[in-house]
């Protein structure tokens, strides 16, 4: 890894940091303020402020391409995009929740300022270069996001967050003892180092040190937690489904991205020594997506509760997004004159944002129906059609993207992604994953059909502020954007995914 | 070209959806209307770009009303469309069936306003998939297609139609899948989008880790869904029955064709020497789904179901037409998916009137009919005789090129063999059509029909359009025939036919 430095005066540190130093003032804000104001209105605004603020510092470090705090931290074009990805889901998020936090009686200032902190941890992932730094982000990303899931205070919810704490401490520990294994072996913590020290051992394969072997099938483990791929899902269904909705978006979409930004920093960076590893664990990844696709599509379909679908489907679109990891490791590029164009990271980063869009404009939808019908039953979403037909057009759209049929982002996002991996010689998974594709579509209709051709109930308007529909706007307006001109998004993915490599 | 004709057809109807979604005020008057307008305008285009295109010989393989624009970058797909001979008539036909499911759906009262939208979406996502040179455009087109027939089966629709509608997006679904893995296969072999390029380096200009023949059956499988090829066919009675009559009109009459034309301008033209070896077994799947389909067909009792059966029997002639690979049979194949268009069109067409007017669908409670809507009978007849191939139909023209260019043909061995049975083919279709007729309209007068109403004016009129479309294209095949070869010619060079 040669690190460019370019003709940028020696900043100090904490400008590098600037974007999450800013977060963090805004969090500590909004949670001083809380005691004062009475309109709790006022926190969201403050907290959009805040991460607007930190949006525009991140965008100003686009291009740049150096580390920070003795090379914990990397300010790169990578960490700049899903800075303000993650940035952007939380806009949304808090756009979204305007309504629906008067469900919680107490502690608004502190859901918003614990959503700040959230973000702020998965910022700290996206852009962390050290194994240290990265353990330390991801606990301040689950710390937070345990308490968040029990934010409704009831039996489901408190349930959910045990469940959730419980798992992913195990998780955590797993993920920690590969680490400590990795660590072992190489000495390193720093991943540049650590890709160093396994070219000088020539530790190229699997074979070459159980131990090796060891470490990365646990991290592997652990990072199969965060992002939800099976067999590590089982906490999914229950704290998707008992976890304010709002939170179940966010875990689902911010959560996983992080989980893949830090994923592909540290297999790009550290383990891919030799083609042979790359290939290896490229394989492991191969495996998690077949049955993460499979398993995540068959067992959506009996579901009833819509955020319990939307939980399997989640899974299942972490298993496509698996594909174009899978395809990072088996990378034939090297030699090729298409050098360059051929890293399947960018197709997970161009997925990851058009994923970002279209699932959480489906659970904004979600989120305004369900609170006014009281219920997450699919099958009282019947007669929306009628009932809020802009609604379930706009709910209709994010499903029609999930499946991944044009012109939406959803399929703008398979194809890019799916031709990475057949490029890289995974024509057979693309095929496994393009079949469960199909799959989805039983389940995902299933909800349109609801709303479209039975019969409403009562023929009452469904009604909402206007927070909650500028962010579903937003959202149908980037699922087309991203489907019909994509290339604006996929030149910046390309150019954040020279950036790990 | 200063004037992008093939946008403005392709884009009209999808406008048009668009302004009827969104006229608040308009009543169903208005959105019948608009929608005729709609899709008249594109009609009055294409018909103008037929009669336009460049017939000589040198334009021969040219595609001709080109269009071609950057659209996603860092992926080289472009914003490509031309139209060669293969597609010119498809664009028509389109074209003209896109206005007459208009017209025939002027009966529906039930939420007019989406049936309008989806209706027209519908058709531009056809239309796409006609004119598309570009391989993602052409199967995004191919894609977008799904959602809004799955409204239209579900909603207006009759019997199973849930369950129809599920089944159709299942099926075309698991086609595209394929087909999208076969066209990535393609991208990476190549490097490029560009169907032209493709087609003309051929593959052998590529070496690639995927073989030829996987990437072939890959996007065969996508195509046999949609024309459809036994035995992929189980989607297509029970979407044809249960669409309503304009949707059915669709299907039957340019949906399907997408899959006739895809083989050809996909699979035949990127792997002439896939094509060829694998030939030999995609005819006997052609013979079987012409005697299967057709023996099916006999038994039939519901008119529609009827009529979407034969469809698969018809369709069997495509492929036959198709893998028989020589440039008669190509051009034969070309012809019949165009008079199998309007002929099975008309049929659909007469049968919802039946099931609109009569209210019976059952063939063996129907009877005497002839003497009651003498008018309906009569066209009826017609486009029956038109579909057993009688000489003077376009599908006695149709039927005639496939079977004379097969037996012809010298790439395939045994082909003489196989075009004998699939003649026998023909000998059963006369046999289920005279039967419909006869159960329909001939027979005992039965008194409780006896206020049927006839075909009105409207309905009149469109009818007597498309029989004068038949007649023509069966008297007269050189109109359509003379563009088709300026396509057929160079594909079949390909293989050496």
């Amino acid at each position: 890894m040669n690190l460019i430095t370019i003709h940028f005066e020696r900043l100090p540190d904490w400008v590098g940091a600037l974007p999450e130093i800013t977060l963090l003032v805004f969090a500590a804000a909004v949670i001083l303020l809380d005691l004062f104001i009475t309109r709790k209105g006022v926190l969201a605004v403050v907290s959009i402020i805040g991460l607007v603020v930190s949006g525009l510092f991140s965008a100003g470090f686009w291009g740049l391409n150096r580390s920070f705090f003795n090379d914990m931290l990397a300010v790169d074009s990578f960490a700049v995009f899903f800075k303000i990805l993650l940035l952007g889901v939380a806009l949304l998020i808090i756009l979204a929740s305007t309504d629906y936090v008067r469900k919680f009686r107490r502690f608004q200032g502190e859901y918003y300022a614990l959503i700040l902190l959230s973000t702020l941890g998965m910022m700290l992932m996206a852009a962390a270069t050290d194994l240290i730094s990265l353990f330390i982000s991801l606990e301040l990303t689950s710390i937070t996001l345990y308490i968040l899931v029990s934010f409704l205070k009831d039996r489901k919810s408190t349930e959910a967050s045990l469940k959730y704490l419980l798992l992913g401490a195990i998780a955590s520990a797993v993920l920690l003892y590969g680490m400590a294994l990795v660590f072992g072996v190489t000495g390193e913590t720093q991943l540049v180092s650590i890709v160093q020290s396994l070219t000088a051992h020539a530790y190229g394969s699997f074979a070459a040190n159980p131990a090796l072997t060891m470490g990365i099938v646990l991290m592997i483990a652990g990072f199969a937690f965060k992002i939800a791929a099976v067999p590590f899902q089982m906490w999914v269904p229950d704290v998707y489904e008992g976890a304010p909705t709002t939170i179940t978006a966010f875990l689902s979409v911010a959560s996983k991205a992080a989980g893949f930004a830090i994923i592909m920093r540290v297999f790009l960076t550290s383990f891919r020594a030799h083609v042979t590893l790359g290939h290896e664990w490229g394989l492991i990844f191969a495996a998690l997506a077949v049955i993460s696709m499979t398993i995540g599509n068959i067992t959506a379909i009996p579901q009833t509760n819509i955020k319990r679908m939307l939980g399997f489907s989640s899974i299942a679109q972490a298993g496509y997004l698996l594909v174009g990891l899978a395809a990072t490791g088996t990378f034939t590029g090297f030699e090729s004159s298409m050098h360059g164009t051929m890293f399947a990271q960018k197709g997970v980063l161009f997925f990851l944002a058009s994923y970002a869009f279209t699932n959480i404009g489906a659970f904004i939808a979600v989120i305004i129906i369900s609170s006014k019908i009281n219920s997450d039953n699919i099958s009282d979403f019947s007669g929306m059609g009628k009932r809020a037909p802009l609604l379930a057009l706009a709910l209709t759209l994010c499903l029609v993207s999930l499946i991944g049929i044009p012109p939406t982002a959803g399929f703008m996002g398979k194809f890019y992604l799916f031709s990475m991996a057949a490029s890289n010689g995974l024509l057979w998974l693309v095929i496994i994953a393009v079949v469960n594709s199909v799959i989805s579509a039983y389940y995902y209709l299933r909800v349109v059909k609801v709303m479209w051709f039975n019969e409403a109930p009562s023929m009452e308007r469904v009604t909402s502020s206007v927070a909650p529909l500028v962010a579903l706007a937003v959202c149908c307006l980037g699922v087309l954007l991203l489907g019909i001109i994509p290339g604006l998004v996929m030149r910046l993915a390309e150019q954040a995914a020279m950036a790990v490599f | 070209m200063d004037f992008n004709y093939l946008s403005v057809i392709l884009f009209l109807p999808a406008v048009g959806a668009i302004v009827i979604a969104v006229a608040k005020g308009a009543n169903e008057k208005l959105i019948k209307r608009l929608a005729a307008v709609f899709t008249f305008v594109p009609l009055a285009l294409a018909l103008y770009l037929f009669i336009a295109f460049d017939r000589s010989a040198s334009a021969a393989g040219a595609f001709q009303f080109e269009e071609n624009y950057l659209w996603i970058a860092p992926l080289g797909a472009r914003y490509h469309l031309g139209v060669d001979g293969l597609s010119m008539p498809l664009l028509l036909l389109t074209a003209f069936l896109g206005f007459l499911a208009v017209l025939i759906s002027w009966k529906v009262h039930d939420r007019p306003r989406e049936f309008f939208a989806w209706l027209l979406l519908m058709e531009t996502s056809i239309i796409g998939v006609f004119i598309s040179l570009d391989l993602l455009l052409f199967f995004v087109m191919w894609e977008i297609e799904v959602v809004p027939m799955y409204f239209l089966i579900s909603i207006w629709g009759s019997g199973r139609k849930a369950y129809s509608a599920i089944k159709y997006v299942i099926y075309t679904l698991v086609g595209s899948a394929f087909m999208l893995a076969g066209i990535l296969a393609l991208y990476f072999g190549t490097n490029s989008l560009n169907m032209v390029d493709i087609a003309n380096l051929g593959l052998g200009a590529y070496q690639t880790m995927i073989p030829a023949a996987a990437i072939f059956w890959l996007l065969f499988i996508g195509f046999a869904v949609k024309l459809p090829v036994f035995p992929l066919h189980t989607w297509l009675p029970d979407a044809h029955t249960d669409a309503p009559t304009a949707v059915s009109l669709m299907l039957a009459g340019v949906l399907i064709k997408m899959g006739g034309y895809g083989m050809i301008r996909l699979c035949v033209s990127f792997f002439p020497d896939v094509a060829v070896k694998y030939a030999q077994p995609l005819i006997i799947l052609a013979l079987i789904g012409i005697i299967y389909g057709a023996a099916v067909t006999l038994v039939q009792k519901d008119i529609k179901r009827l009529i979407a059966y034969s469809s698969i029997s018809h369709m069997g002639y495509v492929l036959l037409g198709i893998f028989a690979l020589g440039n008669l049979s190509l051009t034969g194949a070309a012809l019949q998916m165009f008079s199998h268009g309007i002929v099975t069109g008309l049929l659909f067409a007469m049968a919802g009137l039946v099931i609109h007017n009569i209210e019976e669908r059952d063939l063996t409670k129907l009877g005497g009919l002839a003497r009651q809507v003498p008018v309906m009978a009569a066209v009826f007849s017609i486009a029956g005789l038109a579909s057993l191939g009688l000489p003077t139909t376009s599908g006695f023209a149709a039927e005639f090129l496939i079977f004379l260019g097969s037996y012809n043909s010298t790439v395939v061995p045994h082909i003489t063999v196989y075009t004998i049975i699939a003649i026998v083919g023909v000998v059963l279709t006369a046999g289920y059509i005279l039967w419909m007729l006869q159960q329909a309209f001939f027979g005992p007068v039965k008194q409780r029909f006896d206020n049927v109403k006839d075909a009105d004016g409207l309905e009149k009129f469109y009818t007597f359009i498309l029989i004068a479309v038949i007649m023509l294209v069966g008297i007269y095949p050189a109109v359509l025939t003379d563009v088709f070869k300026l396509g057929i010619a160079p594909i079949a060079k390909l293989i050496g036919g």
